[in-house]
């Protein structure tokens, strides 16, 4: 079964919107973060893709994968970071609402 | 002779004296923090905060109430006496060993001091005691030394008793500087050192309020001259390349033979004249000479009569060939002299402050002084010049000692018959008097009719000059002998219940019983030729006014305007009926009482406020010169300085207050909206990146 590159890249493209909307209309900070988990992957799954196109028989392309593996390593550390902090404004606040920290207003 | 080093000794012994008194009065001081002597408060002086602070030890000057001031101020008086003895001293050995010279050879110098030396431009000041430098400095220590222990007495319960000697001490330094310094700019040293003592001195009762308003009036009124005087300094640089007094005078008349610097040199003479005008009170700078008179009455003898007023005829007299090279410039000086001397004759008729009459009697008598010099008597000028610091620091201090015996009372109107309360001040204030006003064989007689004589002489414009200077002679005699009568004869107009008229103690009347000896009988300086006598001033001072009557005589054709001995008995005899007739009609008038005052200014409501305010001159200046100028200020602080700079300054401030008020919207604090901004920024990259 040989699944076209267009179609990879199809993919990609939706799970990245379904990142991009759900991040800017979603409320809840966790379904943020997990909103950016998925643009993430989809950038993960774009590489993985182009470097399967650029891969043929003889020479197996492993850029991709590689910065794959690099994006999942910074969206641990990331996730690590950002449910730490979503914890603390749980504490602070008893809520996981974004739009109800306006603190830094100009 | 260029070694005698003593002679600067004669202005340092005042200028340590001043030194002395200030750092005495400076100990004298109550300590800072303890308890004030005597209750002030603080409030009564309207005063900028500087002054207020210091206004305490000074509370009730010119009541002479109060302990006075203590030891430490004593000596200081002492010491100013001292030092002025002996420079006094100085000065009459100075004149001694000049008068064992040949006339020709009349000069003493000192070492020089080198002041300035720069590549083509070197100051050298130095000591110079010639005929004139003589003459003078004799004046101002001899009349200075009397008036200084006159002050002794005058002054003996001002708190500010030590601090008033420094002054007084400190003005006698810089007036020496001025008469003896060699060079311009020394001489400027004094110049502008007697116009710093008179501001401190005239403004010596700050707390009062308007002796300070005054002394500023008297510091800018100079300033104007001063600046002028700076110029023609200037002027005198380039045209002579040195700055050396004698040397200037010496090179006149080569450069008036070169004939092609005439303007030059007229306008020179023009600009420092302008400088006389300003210290020797004449029109149109005389105004602040009357104000001046808010300064203790030995101050206005010392400096506002004798001395510091009449640098300016020391200055013509100094660099008299300059001035007798430009016969305009001659009769510039003698019009504004014949004018300033009818201004202020006819001023004092009116006045009521008998200090005012004195202090326009001194403005008309120094403009007598400048239609001398524009007639080219500069002998005649100095004459009066000296008979004039006799008889009139005669009269102020007899002034002085009237209001010292009426407690603090200026008003003529509220005197009368003085004369048997005290009997010395009236007596020498009668030879005041009649030297003043110039009756026979009186020291003013003699040098007012040499004056006029001279005046008379030239001719021409000349005649006029000589009738106003006629004219002010008549109305000098008038007010003089209103005053004696207002003061001393009729009613007693004050209220016996609270004033009790006393006689000044001896350390006031002696200097007066002197001076008054040297008023009756100064005229021997300068007797007229026709009485056989020789010209004793005259011929001291040959040697200085020599070059300025040689140009003087070249431009006459030959030799000076004389007179014959019929015409010049003929105008003394003249000058006595005048004086005579109009003393004898100011003092009837006046025996009686104020009644002619009051009916000038009843039937004549007009003329009476025209003359007491002095021809409106100064509410003409308010007028025409300060109302303007305050509207121009007014107008730039409005226009250029609100609206332009102070607009440019806040307007900028306010457009970086708004572009900030717009932008700090954008950073609302919401995570989203910074998403965006980040989302859409990326966007427009890639786009960019994209499409190119």
């Amino acid at each position: 079964m040989n699944v076209p590159t267009e179609h990879l890249l199809f993919v990609a493209a939706a799970l990245f919107s379904i990142g991009v909307l759900g991040f800017f209309l979603r409320r809840n900070v966790i379904v943020v973060l997990m909103c950016i988990e998925l643009m993430l992957n989809a950038a993960n799954l774009t590489f993985l893709a182009a470097s399967r196109a650029h891969s043929d028989a003889q020479h197996v392309n492993l850029v991709g994968p590689v910065f794959a593996i690099f994006v999942i390593a910074v969206a641990a550390a990331e996730a690590a970071v950002g449910l730490a902090l979503i914890i603390a404004l749980f504490r602070l606040r008893q809520t996981t609402e974004a739009d109800s920290v306006q603190e830094m207003e100009g | 002779m260029s070694d005698q080093l003593w002679l600067w000794a004669i202005p340092a012994l005042p200028l340590a004296g001043s030194a002395i008194c200030g750092f005495l009065y400076l100990a004298s001081l109550p300590r800072r923090g303890a308890p004030a002597g005597h209750a002030h408060g603080g409030d009564a002086h309207g005063h900028a905060p500087a002054v207020a602070a210091h206004a305490d030890e000074h509370d009730d000057h010119g009541e002479h109430a109060g302990s006075g001031p203590g030891g430490m101020a004593r000596l200081a008086g002492w010491v100013a006496c001292g030092v002025m003895a002996l420079a006094l001293a100085l000065a009459v050995k100075g004149f001694l060993d000049l008068r064992a010279l040949d006339a020709a050879q009349r000069v003493l110098e000192s070492p020089p001091w080198h002041w300035i030396a720069v590549s083509g431009f070197n100051v050298d000041v130095s000591i110079v005691l010639d005929p004139l430098s003589s003459a003078l400095s004799l004046v101002i220590c001899g009349v200075g030394f009397l008036i200084h222990v006159y002050s002794l007495g005058y002054m003996s319960a001002d708190k500010g008793f030590a601090k008033f000697f420094a002054f007084l001490n400190l003005f006698v330094f810089a007036m020496l500087m001025l008469v003896l310094s060699s060079s311009l700019l020394g001489l400027f040293i004094g110049w502008e050192g007697v116009g710093l003592c008179s501001y401190l001195l005239i403004g010596f009762w700050y707390a009062k309020g308007w002796p300070a308003e005054a002394a500023q009036k008297a510091f800018v009124m100079n300033r104007i001259g001063d600046a002028s005087f700076l110029i023609g300094s200037f002027l005198l640089l380039r045209l002579f390349g040195t700055l050396d007094l004698s040397d200037i005078a010496g090179s006149v008349a080569g450069l008036l033979q070169s004939g092609q610097h005439d303007t030059e040199l007229m306008i020179a003479g023009l600009l420092l004249f302008g400088g006389c005008c300003g210290k020797s009170a004449q029109f149109p700078l005389f105004t602040w000479l009357p104000d001046a008179m808010a300064g203790p009455t030995p101050v206005s003898a010392l400096i506002h009569a004798a001395t510091m007023v009449t640098a300016g005829i020391y200055l013509v007299v100094r660099l008299n060939p300059l001035f007798a090279a430009s016969p305009t410039l001659l009769l510039v000086i003698a019009v504004i002299g014949a004018l300033t001397a009818f201004i202020g004759g006819t001023t004092a008729l009116v006045q009521r402050d008998i200090k005012k009459v004195l202090a326009y009697s001194t403005v008309s008598q120094l403009g007598f002084m400048f239609i001398a010099l524009g007639s080219g008597a500069f002998a005649a000028a100095v004459f009066h010049l000296i008979t004039h610091a006799f008889f009139k620091g005669l009269l102020f201090l007899g002034a002085g000692s009237v209001i010292h015996g009426m407690h603090e009372e200026q008003d003529m109107h509220k005197m009368g018959g003085l004369k048997a309360h005290m009997p010395r001040t009236f007596v020498t204030f009668l030879a005041g008097a009649a030297a003043l006003s110039g009756l026979p064989l009186m020291s003013g007689f003699f040098s007012k009719d040499e004056i006029l004589a001279h005046a008379f002489a030239h001719g021409g414009v000349y005649y006029a000059i000589w009738g106003l200077g006629l004219l002010t002679a008549a109305v000098t005699a008038f007010y003089t002998w209103r005053m004696v009568a207002l003061t001393f004869f009729g009613a007693e107009r004050f209220d016996a219940q609270h004033v009790h008229p006393h006689e000044s103690p001896a350390v006031m009347t002696v200097p007066l019983m002197i001076l008054a000896a040297l008023a009756v009988v100064g005229g021997v300086l300068g007797l007229p030729v026709v009485l056989g006598a020789p010209h004793l001033l005259d011929q001291w001072l040959a040697p200085v006014v020599q070059p300025g009557r040689e140009i003087l005589a070249a431009a006459h054709g030959g030799s000076l305007p004389h007179l014959s001995h019929a015409t010049e008995w003929m105008l003394l005899g003249l000058g006595s009926v005048i004086a005579l007739f109009f003393a004898h009609r100011g003092f009837h008038a006046y025996k009686a009482g104020i009644r002619r005052d009051e009916e000038l200014s009843r039937k004549r409501p007009g003329l009476a406020d025209f003359l007491g305010e002095a021809w409106r001159i100064d509410s003409g200046y308010s007028q025409k010169i300060v109302q303007p100028i305050k509207l121009v200020a007014f107008v730039t602080y409005v226009v250029i300085d609100q609206f332009g700079i102070d607009g440019a300054v806040n307007g900028s401030a306010a457009l970086a207050r708004a572009t900030g008020g717009g932008l700090r919207t954008l950073t609302d604090g919401r995570i989203k909206t910074y998403a965006i901004w980040i989302g859409s920024g990326a966007a427009l990259i890639a786009f960019l990146w994209l499409w190119s």
